[in-house]
């Protein structure tokens, strides 16, 4: 047990102390703060940057309809033909030309409208004019129907569909997805963590190999324990490195927002007005929704979540590191290592993506139940599927248990077998091992 | 003691030309010797197999409390497997191994050094650092290791090393740190496998001197390699392994006197020349003639019978200067080969 303690202290400080791991600890949260800053600057800068429209109008209709606004500005020509307006639009270097031909019928009017740019041009601003002229076009429409303004408004407020369970508890839009994408935060970070500090295992028992002390070290301790050690003291660094970007990126954060005044709100609004989404919904949602909202989220049982994430986590890593650990033994050097590595790759991005794509759908379907039962991608895709509770209307808690269990089993086995195969490969040189070999290794 | 005493008598049986009885007798002795000494180290019948391939086939040793002991034999003869064994990293798959007369367990890790020949260190760990580390893994404790580094640093004068990574030392620097690492504990056995591989003459001086100092303040050591040269000055006792077998054990003196076959190497200052053996040849068997003619140097090796010696040199005083004459011992070398060949033999 003091060699073990010994083994994990070596290897935190020897992680800890390495150059290019104090490098990446402190320059991480300076690249995502620079990240966010200057996502947010070019956004600015972007927005800053108004076009502006000539309008050449030869009709009655549409006199006040183009009205400037903070990313467009209208210019309108007055008795010009329309190869001059294309002309001084071109030579002062706007950025289109809108023609709308003389005539006495709106419908006919607004067809004949053309927009001139230099090159295709931008779907928002298309989108802006059209909505000028569809917003015309129905209101004749509605006077010729004899509607009022008033009345069709009336008429055409949204419907919402309410949802509830068969006990009568009401269900909200979308929170399946919020919950989903909670539960997804903590399987992603489960999967960062083992992509990243397994290969770190993998290449610091690639590094005893190859600096030949391994024998001088397993002829004082077993090699299952200088495994787990080196397992363990590799993710209390992985632990603390993610524990200084966590504090030190948010400090940042603050600091720069402060610094900059920097408004993350004006950035959120930005973000939302993408391409496609229709303009309506911008109609913020009720204070009363967002409460029902925020209740939803209270509901999520975050503590029976927070346990299993942190279950889920040790387990998985554990599963996953010592394969890499073994990886790491078999070889000899780190281009060796493609052929083992992309086998255990596939199962993670395996659950990312059925997590993404099934548990979002049907937290309770078929494959969302089966891939959270399966134990190399149930540390991700049940940790997605556990903000919908637990017991009645979540998770049933056999599948829990079951999921769990079968995780414990595969982690004694598979490090049963990990530590086979490393206690074998370490003492291997000059050797590139194949899938074969490596079986023939578990009976030695 | 008895299947030991059986095991013997079986292998000399084997060898034919030589007097089974006077063996016999012989081996008894020894035996009967050895058992007054204590053994640090026995092996008895351990047996290992990889796969198909089976390394050690029932391999039994006796190892003398403060001897040299000798493991030899070439590549792939299973010596590093044997070792590997007394070390604790692999495990027999039948067999037993007994250290100071007690199976072999964890704690005796802490009682035995071994510098495998596999060997190497953190390159970017500090010397001093990386020494406590290894040494604390063998079961020392900190204070108490870094006062004998102290020594071990003073006495082979690297005391400036201490903060110093190995990434930065020469080949010779690192094999002394190696050294010290393996001793640091003041182990009761040590182990080096293929101990002078990759040193220069300098530091295999320095090394082979303090290992000898070791013995002499009461460790007991193993040498284990297929340069059977490079340590036949130092051991006392070897073992001839082959193909997973002990084919020969045993005091090197004791075995080397087995092995002579009464061959003189002899050197003569005539005039003469090669004429000056004529003579000789008629009584005597004579191999290997050659003359110098510019240092008039006759050189031939003639095989002896007991108690022909005197005979010999009387008959050649007379004729010539004698400016040389000394048996010729066989190499440790030349026994393996020669009972590698006879076992073919015999099969």
């Amino acid at each position: 047990m003091n060699k073990l303690a010994l083994i994990i202290k070596r290897e935190y400080l020897a992680k800890v102390r390495n150059k290019s791991f104090v490098i990446m600890t402190i320059l991480s949260p300076i690249l995502i703060v620079g990240m966010v800053v200057l996502i947010a600057y070019l956004t600015k800068v972007n927005d800053s940057d108004k076009r502006i429209i000539t309008v050449l109008n030869e009709s009655a209709f549409f006199q006040d309809d183009f009205l400037t606004n903070s990313q467009t500005a209208y210019i309108e020509f007055k008795s010009l033909d329309l190869a001059a307006a294309k002309d001084s639009t071109l030579n002062l270097g706007y950025y289109g030309l809108l023609h709308i031909p003389a005539g006495t019928d709106l419908q006919s009017v607004a067809e004949k409208a053309y927009f001139y740019t230099k090159d295709a041009p931008n779907s928002l601003v298309l989108e802006q004019l059209e909505s000028v002229f569809s917003e015309r076009i129905r209101a004749k429409r509605l006077k010729d129907l004899g509607v009022s303004n008033r009345e069709f408004k009336e008429i055409g407020s949204g419907f919402d569909l309410h949802t509830a369970t068969f006990e009568g508890e009401e269900n909200l839009k979308g929170i399946n997805e919020i919950k989903a994408l909670i539960g997804g935060g903590f399987g992603y970070l489960i999967m960062m963590f083992i992509v990243i500090y397994g290969g770190f295992v993998m290449r610091s028992v690639i590094e005893e190999k190859t600096s030949r002390i391994i024998e001088i070290i397993i002829s004082a301790v077993k090699p299952f324990h200088l495994m787990l050690g080196k397992i363990i003291g590799t993710s209390l660094a992985g632990v603390t490195q993610f524990a200084i970007w966590i504090i030190s990126a948010s400090a940042l954060m603050l600091v720069v927002l402060v610094v900059f005044g920097i408004d993350l709100s004006a950035l959120e609004a930005s973000s939302q007005l993408g391409p496609g989404l229709p303009v309506t919904q911008n109609v913020s949602p009720t204070a009363e929704t967002l409460q029902t909202y925020a209740s939803e989220l209270y509901k999520i049982p975050w503590a029976v979540l927070v346990v299993s994430f942190i279950v889920y986590f040790i387990l998985g890593y554990l599963i996953y590191s010592s394969i890499y650990a073994a990886i790491g033994a078999a070889v000899d050097n780190e281009t060796d290592t493609q052929q083992f590595i992309l086998p255990i790759i596939m199962p993670l991005v395996l659950a990312i993506y059925i997590g993404f794509f099934s548990v979002f759908n049907n937290p309770n379907g078929p494959i969302a139940v089966g891939f959270s039962l399966f134990p190399l991608t149930s540390p991700i895709v049940m940790l997605m599927r556990l903000p919908a509770g637990i017991g009645e209307g979540g998770v049933p808690i056999w599948e829990l248990v079951t999921s769990i269990v079968l995780l414990v089993v595969t982690f004694i086995g598979i490090v049963w077998l990990a530590a086979k195969i490393y206690r074998v490969g370490i003492l291997m040189y000059g050797k590139k091992p194949t899938y074969k070999e490596l079986f023939k290794w578990l009976r030695y | 003691m008895f299947l030991g005493l059986f095991r013997i008598v079986v292998k000399t049986r084997s060898r034919g030309d030589i007097n089974p009885y006077f063996l016999f007798l012989f081996n008894w002795l020894s035996l009967a010797l050895m058992s007054n000494e204590k053994t640090i180290l026995v092996a008895d019948r351990v047996t290992k197999s990889f796969g198909t391939h089976t390394a050690l086939k029932g391999v039994s040793l006796n190892i003398p409390e403060n001897s040299i002991y000798g493991v030899l034999g070439p590549n792939g003869a299973g010596k590093t497997t044997f070792l590997r064994i007394v070390n604790q990293i692999t495990y027999p798959d039948s067999g037993s191994v007994f250290f100071n007369g007690e199976p072999l367990k964890p704690e005796h890790v802490a009682l035995i050094g071994y510098l495998p020949e596999e060997r190497g260190l953190y390159k970017s760990m500090k010397v001093g650092e990386q020494v406590l580390y290894l040494a604390q893994l063998r079961g020392l404790q900190k204070q108490e290791a870094k006062k004998r580094l102290k020594y071990w640093f003073e006495r082979l004068e690297i005391g400036d090393w201490w903060n110093r990574k190995i990434q930065e030392l020469s080949k010779g620097m690192a094999q002394k740190i190696q050294f010290i690492v393996t001793v640091l504990h003041q182990p009761k056995l040590l182990i080096f496998d293929e101990p002078f591989s990759g040193f220069d003459p300098i530091n295999a001086n320095i090394i082979k001197d303090e290992i000898l100092h070791l013995k002499e303040t009461g460790a007991s050591i193993i040498f284990s390699t297929h340069r059977m040269e490079s340590v036949e000055e130092l051991c006392e006792y070897i073992a001839l392994l082959h193909e997973g077998e002990v084919i020969l054990d045993g005091k090197l003196f004791d075995i080397k006197r087995q092995y002579k076959r009464n061959l003189y190497s002899v050197q003569l200052e005539t005039g003469k020349g090669l004429k000056m053996l004529s003579g000789l040849e008629e009584h005597f068997k004579i191999s290997d003639p050659s003359f110098d003619e510019v240092t008039e140097q006759l050189e031939f090796s003639v095989k002896l019978p007991k108690g022909s010696v005197s005979d010999f040199l009387g008959r050649i005083s007379s004729e010539a200067a004698i400016t040389g004459f000394v048996e010729t011992i066989p190499s440790a070398n030349e026994i393996f080969i020669q009972t590698v060949q006879q076992k073919m033999g015999n099969e």
